[in-house]
């Protein structure tokens, strides 16, 4: 079952036309939702006021061959790797829905516009493993992570505004697996319903983050490497006598080799609260 | 001042929320990244901004130590035991970076096992003293503590 096309059995009720205009139209409303929302946060005018205030603090030029660097540093840790997260609960979440959700979308898009033809039972099998750890990733996040995250603690069953994008997520992943499990017509449109909530309401939910965080990461490394360091202050070589000399306070206090001082803070995870 | 967030750098880990004395900084429940809850409340302690793993929140500090508009920020490194911070006066040409050790103990090194301590007598109750008062503030043990007694040297640039 697992490795069968749930949208060729449909076609004999849907035409394979409309299925594909769909697809093509929630691409379109993802696209206009974050346009929007750019629009609306004024993201892409603070990402670029930043970086002009930062140019001024800068101590080198950070040439075009080391910002692609950066940019592919970016991508291998902070997107592809959710490195970002410290609490490493999260990041594990994290990584289930977003390899998830994007292995479940290209699928999606395979299945439907493969649907007149013949599609490999390999696609099929990961529409369904995306879609499948999507729900695991996301709810371990919902009833553990989320609870835990919040100083409030407030239960799973009290849902907000802002929980459009994670609800609206689990709930097309998991009528999704419901419907190509039982074939009903009332989950399929249930289905779509959680789909274009999810793809429709890009300008209210929090799907745009993806677009703006790898910027927001991007730049944090390209100001560590032009030295303005985010007006961050530097953090010297202990053992060097031009720091020791301009602050006596580090041998008196610590002597001629300042010894290791344990991890401080990341000594264990916040769950206190 | 009291303390802000920079909603691109945090990540809502909650290590700020964990140490807050006030219990001021929480996690936002709407876009889930740490604010201040209780700016009123914040006595600028600086535990948050020092304990924050992505250098994602901030004080204003207060004109009496720098004219308004500048930019403080600190970096608290506990692998190499040191606090840093930098200071921008708002015309971006006073840049000043300053550097102290950490004088507070390792971290968890002190957590007190009180389990383990004998309960205190009676002479203790009734004693002006606190319980665990440290040594360099007792003045009947010993009398005042000097740089002499405790083998330091006055020197230029060293806070005592």
């Amino acid at each position: 079952m697992i490795t069968s096309n749930p949208f060729a059995e449909l076609s004999a009720f849907i035409a394979p036309g409309v299925m594909q205009a769909y697809v093509v139209l929630m691409i379109l409303l993802v696209i206009g939702g974050t346009l929007l929302d750019v629009k609306h946060k004024k993201s892409a005018q603070y990402f670029f006021e930043k970086g002009k205030s930062l140019k001024k603090l800068a101590k080198r030029e950070v040439g075009g061959a080391e910002k692609i660097g950066l940019a592919v540093s970016t991508l291998a840790n902070e997107v592809l790797a959710s490195g970002e997260f410290e609490n490493p609960d999260r990041r594990k979440s994290h990584l289930l829905m977003m390899y998830g959700f994007v292995t479940f979308v290209v699928t999606t898009a395979i299945l439907i516009f493969g649907v007149e033809g013949e599609t490999s039972g390999f696609v099929s099998l990961l529409w369904h493993l995306g879609a499948l750890m999507v729900c695991v990733g996301g709810y371990w996040f919902w009833f553990k992570i989320r609870v835990d995250v919040r100083s409030e603690g407030h239960a799973w069953h009290d849902v907000h505004l802002s929980d459009l994008f994670i609800v609206s997520l689990l709930l097309t992943t998991t009528l999704a697996l419901v419907w190509s499990l039982l074939g009903s017509m009332l989950i399929f449109a249930l289905f779509i319903a959680a789909a274009t909530t999810l793809f429709g309401t890009v300008y209210w939910s929090k799907l745009a983050h993806m677009f703006f965080k790898p910027a927001a990461a991007f730049q944090k490394k390209v100001a560590k490497a032009d030295g303005s360091l985010d007006k961050l202050p530097e953090l010297p070589e202990l053992t060097d006598p031009v720091v020791k000399e301009r602050y006596p306070d580090i041998p008196t206090y610590m002597g001629e080799t300042p010894p290791y001082m344990g991890l401080g803070i990341k000594r264990e995870a916040p769950t206190h609260y | 001042m009291p303390t802000f967030v920079y909603m691109t750098r945090c990540d809502g880990c909650g290590q700020c929320v964990d140490i807050c004395p006030s219990d001021i900084m929480h996690i936002d429940t709407t876009i889930r990244r740490a604010y201040n809850i209780e700016p009123n409340m914040c006595w600028e302690c600086y535990s948050c901004v020092k304990a924050c793993p992505h250098n994602a929140i901030d004080v204003r500090g207060y004109a009496d130590f720098a004219p308004l508009g500048h930019s403080v920020r600190v970096r608290r490194d506990e692998e190499k035991g040191v606090i840093a911070w930098r200071i921008i006066f708002r015309n971006g040409e006073k840049d000043m970076n300053l550097l102290a050790p950490i004088t507070t103990k390792p971290w968890g090194q002190c957590t007190p096992k009180l389990k383990e301590v004998p309960a205190p007598s009676k002479e203790m109750r009734d004693s002006q003293l606190l319980f665990n008062e440290p040594k360099y503030i007792r003045l009947d043990d010993g009398g005042l503590h000097t740089l002499e007694s405790n083998g330091l040297k006055m020197q230029a640039g060293v806070c005592y």
